[in-house]
């Protein structure tokens, strides 16, 4: 919890209030206690109160229960990670207090259920402790039916009162939450959330309450990066696609399922991933770009499909929501573990476009990205995210809709003459003409994996496999060479450049803020573009004197991550080295700047 | 109101779909000349999809011809029409993704026995039980021969082929019991040396509303020689078609009449109509565009962002 530089004040009574500008706060417990909808109530509040929000999840790779957390950071100034040691820790049972009181703050408070967690005196020295029977005061105010059942609503409000947090929008939040269901299911709702507000506790510990947050540029909206992936596309004007379930990428094709036919589109739930890809492919054929997506193996599953799409040049739109691999590995954790199958998975010379949002804001305009990528240049575009990105909340200003959403129907207007795969195309960016255009000369093309003449029958000339193969390469050399610079965090030169990609950024840019803060030399950069990379990194990297990726994955058999080792490939420089881990959990601010320090024998050189 | 899947899409001002056309003829319609061996069963299969594409006075245009791997699936390059040659045993799900986004066109779909029955034979069921509105030809030859004689899904047991120096062990696919268990709407069998009867399948199958599926025989003379010759009256043989007497919607006696011994029976073994997949998504897109009439496709997510504020 970072004081305002107003500092503590009292209130003159016998609580105090102090001023704050952020609070990280972990909710523990099971999967089943509603603890994401008092994380999403926050979430969601912080948004409409103009503040900067960000969550974090683990959910259990079981069916039903098994301990899960979700921890919230919200604040009046920028929000970049979600927060590497919690302020306060509400902690449901024994087993969620004793797993995550170092997750806290020394000071911190432990807010905690004592109907089920009994304190350890020991660290009652070390943190502030706060026991609670949130359960029996639970039943108490809303008649303890339903066993369980309105704590996490009853616990919201304890932390509302500890934080001062607007009454009226969370009480509207819940009544939105539970509009159209049976009336005393709102009702209940809203008493448990009463009750837990006018818990006395607030007399015998201080209160918070947030300083003013700058005022935004619009209204903001509150997702998650799934949802900012579902939207996206559909702003882009796709409306079929194809999917087979697989955690995280499937609340992306459930989404989709449900929105689509509102566009007047469908979105199919097939019998494997092989099929999956194969109808998004034949949706793109017949005239407009189609999606698919998945994680882990099904990526895997995928490739062959991919690289019929990269050989008949047919535009496509792959989301790859990142787990932990190989095979089934972490399904439910994090890791950036799938770039080097996205950049290179599949059989021969396979160049396709990959690009990795950097937060829930980017997965909106990335996808749209992705879409248009795949149009303007007929090729399959992957997108890169991970499980981090898919299910954590952000608040970000409310896209302009009316402006940004496209129409992408098929043109079917008759063409005199049609080659498929044009070598005189410039750049080699020849068209698809799908099925229902009348080609005047009456040639009409096959779209092919086989090696093609221009008209896409095969061929097995040495020439033209050397002029086709160069033609799907040119296209994504004439991409890489229109893509912008990333931007530099911090000076243009120093001693440590910290490279990051996909949901790292946040993690990066505080450490590149708290580095500086303690005088040391650091900046970053962050690419969102994989493949084709852009143009001119050299001119940033030449101005530091060490390059560090920062990557969720191993530092391989030769000491460079994924991206690393790309990068190593292309600038053959040996101040390119690694900062990489395989933990299946994001990046701690603290880590990146210990891992920093222990990477350069020399240390960090003042500035 | 945003454009719809349920709508045919606007072909062109300039041609209006109320447009009276000559039939194509078969030099219009013929394109590379096919890489089959001399006396391939093949051969007759797309004569008879050209004599189809004459006779129902099919536009160039519309015509949508895919393909998976293996011998027969060469076909889309000898149609000059809009054709694509996908990867091997993935042919119906890539069909699948033109027919559910374009009620405009029929698509038909070519391929041999490996490719439907072996590496895309999930697919085949899962195509089949959704009814998806396609037609898809089959043209059996029991071995594979693309890639020069080993053991197909459909050699009968006994069969010497590179795999099977001794003879195949592993018991064939009834291809035919296989589409009416998977829920297939339309089951026909006929074989490549009936040129008439070829034409009538692929006729009945193209009008029937839901996935249609044929069973061709098409003779490998490189490698399984005379493997049909009980079914040819011109070597011996005999034609059955299947009794009128049959019901082609007794899913139970059209099962029967496909386990007879070979030669069988050609003819239509099974049809019921059922909704197809394209209607019930059709329906779900009906419904669902009623509730936002009028509304452009921007104001329709604007509904989702405001209850995310």
């Amino acid at each position: 919890m970072s004081n305002a530089t107003t500092g503590v004040s009292s209130s003159g009574g016998a609580q105090k209030v102090s001023k704050i500008n952020e609070v990280v706060i972990r909710i523990a417990g099971n999967s089943q206690d509603g603890i994401q909808a008092i994380g999403g109530f926050l979430a969601r509040l912080a948004g409409r109160s103009e503040q900067e929000v960000m969550t974090f999840m683990t959910i259990p790779a079981t069916i039903s229960g098994g301990a899960s957390i979700f921890q919230v950071r919200m604040g009046s100034g920028e929000v970049l990670s979600s927060g590497d040691e919690a302020d306060v820790l509400l902690a449901f049972y024994q087993h969620s207090y004793d797993a995550h009181i170092a997750s806290l703050k020394k000071g911190g408070i432990v807010l905690f259920d004592s109907d089920h967690v009994v304190a350890n005196e020991e660290l009652k020295k070390t943190y502030h402790h706060l026991g609670i029977p949130i359960s029996g005061l639970t039943v108490e105010a809303i008649g303890g039916t339903a066993k369980d059942k309105g704590k996490n609503i009853f616990a919201l409000g304890l932390i509302a009162k500890m934080f001062d947090l607007n009454l009226p929008k969370l009480e509207k939040l819940i009544g939105e939450r539970f509009t159209g269901k049976d009336p005393s299911i709102l009702n209940n709702a809203l008493a448990a959330f009463h009750a837990g507000h006018a818990n006395p506790f607030g007399n015998v510990l201080e209160t918070f309450k947030f300083v003013d947050a700058q005022k935004k540029d619009g209204h903001q909206v509150v997702m998650n990066g799934n949802e900012a992936i579902g939207y996206g596309l559909i702003a882009a004007g796709v409306r079929f696609g194809a999917g087979y379930p697989i955690t995280p990428w499937t609340d992306i094709m459930e989404l989709l399922r449900r929105e689509l036919p509102k566009y007047g589109g469908c979105f199919i739930q097939t019998e494997d991933e092989i099929a999956a890809i194969s109808m998004a492919i034949g949706g793109s054929y017949a005239g407009r770009v189609a999606v698919t997506g998945s994680s882990g193996p099904g990526i895997s599953l995928k490739t062959e499909a991919l690289g019929w799409a990269i050989m008949a040049e047919m535009p496509l739109v792959i989301i790859d929501v990142q787990r932990g691999g190989p095979s089934t590995g972490m399904p439910t954790n994090i890791e950036q573990s799938d770039l080097n199958i996205a950049v290179n998975g599949g059989h021969g010379d396979a160049p396709r476009v990959v690009i990795a949002p950097a937060n829930v804001e980017d997965c909106f305009y990335m996808a749209i990205e992705a879409v248009n990528i795949a149009r303007k240049y007929s090729v399959p575009v992957i997108l890169l995210t991970d499980q981090g990105i898919a299910t954590r909340i952000e608040a970000f200003v409310e896209p302009n809709l009316e402006k940004i959403c496209q129409e992408i129907g098929p043109d079917f207007a008759p063409v005199a003459d049609h080659k498929p795969y044009d070598l005189s195309a410039a750049n080699g960016i020849s068209h698809h003409v799908p099925p229902g255009t009348k080609i005047n000369s009456g040639k009409y093309p096959i779209v092919t994996g086989l090696e093609h003449d221009e008209l896409g029958h095969p061929t097995g000339s040495p020439k033209l496999h050397m002029q086709m193969t160069a033609k799907r390469r040119k296209k994504l050399q004439a991409l890489g060479a229109s893509l912008p610079l990333p931007k530099i965090y911090g000076p243009s030169e120093g001693n440590v450049l910290l490279v990051g990609w996909g949901s790292t950024e946040g993690p990066v840019k505080e450490a590149v803020d708290r580095a500086r803060a303690a005088g040391d030399s650091v900046s970053s950069i962050h690419l969102r573009h994989i493949n084709p990379l852009p143009n001119g990194l050299e001119n940033i990297f030449s101005g530091f004197n060490h390059v560090l990726v920062v990557e969720m994955n191993d530092e391989g058999l030769y000491g460079f991550g994924q991206l690393g080792a790309i990068l190593r490939a292309r600038y053959c420089d040996a101040k390119i080295q690694g900062i990489n881990k395989t933990d299946g959990l994001t990046w701690k601010v603290k880590e990146i700047l210990e891992r920093t320090k222990t990477n350069l024998s020399a240390g960090l050189s003042k500035i | 109101m945003s454009e719809t899947l349920l709508a045919k899409p606007v072909v062109s001002t300039t041609t209006p779909p109320t447009e009276e056309r000559k039939g194509l003829t078969k030099k219009e319609i013929a394109a590379d000349h096919p890489t089959w061996c001399p006396g391939c069963g093949d051969f007759s299969v797309l004569a008879l999809y050209f004599k189809l594409i004459e006779k129902r006075k099919m536009w160039h245009e519309k015509i949508t011809t895919v393909a998976g791997i293996g011998c027969s699936s060469r076909f889309p390059y000898f149609v000059q029409a809009h054709g694509a040659h996908y990867i091997h045993g993935r042919a119906l799900p890539f069909a699948s993704g033109i027919s559910l986004s374009r009620p405009d066109l029929h698509v038909f779909v070519f391929g041999g026995d490996g490719d439907a029955f072996s590496i895309g034979g999930n697919h085949f069921n899962h195509t089949a039980r959704k009814n998806i509105k396609m037609t898809y030809c089959v043209m059996d030859n029991w071995v594979y021969g693309l890639t020069k004689k080993q053991t197909s899904p459909t050699s009968p047991l006994g069969f010497k082929s590179k795999t099977d120096i001794w003879g195949a062990i592993d018991y064939p696919i009834n291809p035919l019991k296989q589409a009416i268990a998977a829920g297939a709407t339309f089951v026909a069998r006929t074989t490549h040396t009936n040129p008439n009867h070829v034409l009538q399948m692929m006729e009945a199958a193209m009008d029937h509303d839901g996935f249609s599926f044929i069973e061709c025989l098409s003779e490998c003379v490189e490698f399984y020689e005379g493997a049909f010759d009980a079914s040819n009256p011109r070597k011996g043989g005999v034609f059955n078609e299947v009794p009128k007497s049959h019901d082609v919607t007794d899913e139970g006696a059209a099962y029967k009449l496909a386990g007879e011994d070979f030669p069988g029976h050609f003819g239509i073994f099974y049809k019921v109509n059922k909704p197809t997949k394209n209607a019930k998504e059709a329906e779900i897109i009906k419904n669902y565009q009623s509730k936002v009439t009028g509304q452009q496709p921007w104001q329709i997510l604007q509904k989702n962002f405001d209850k995310m504020k």
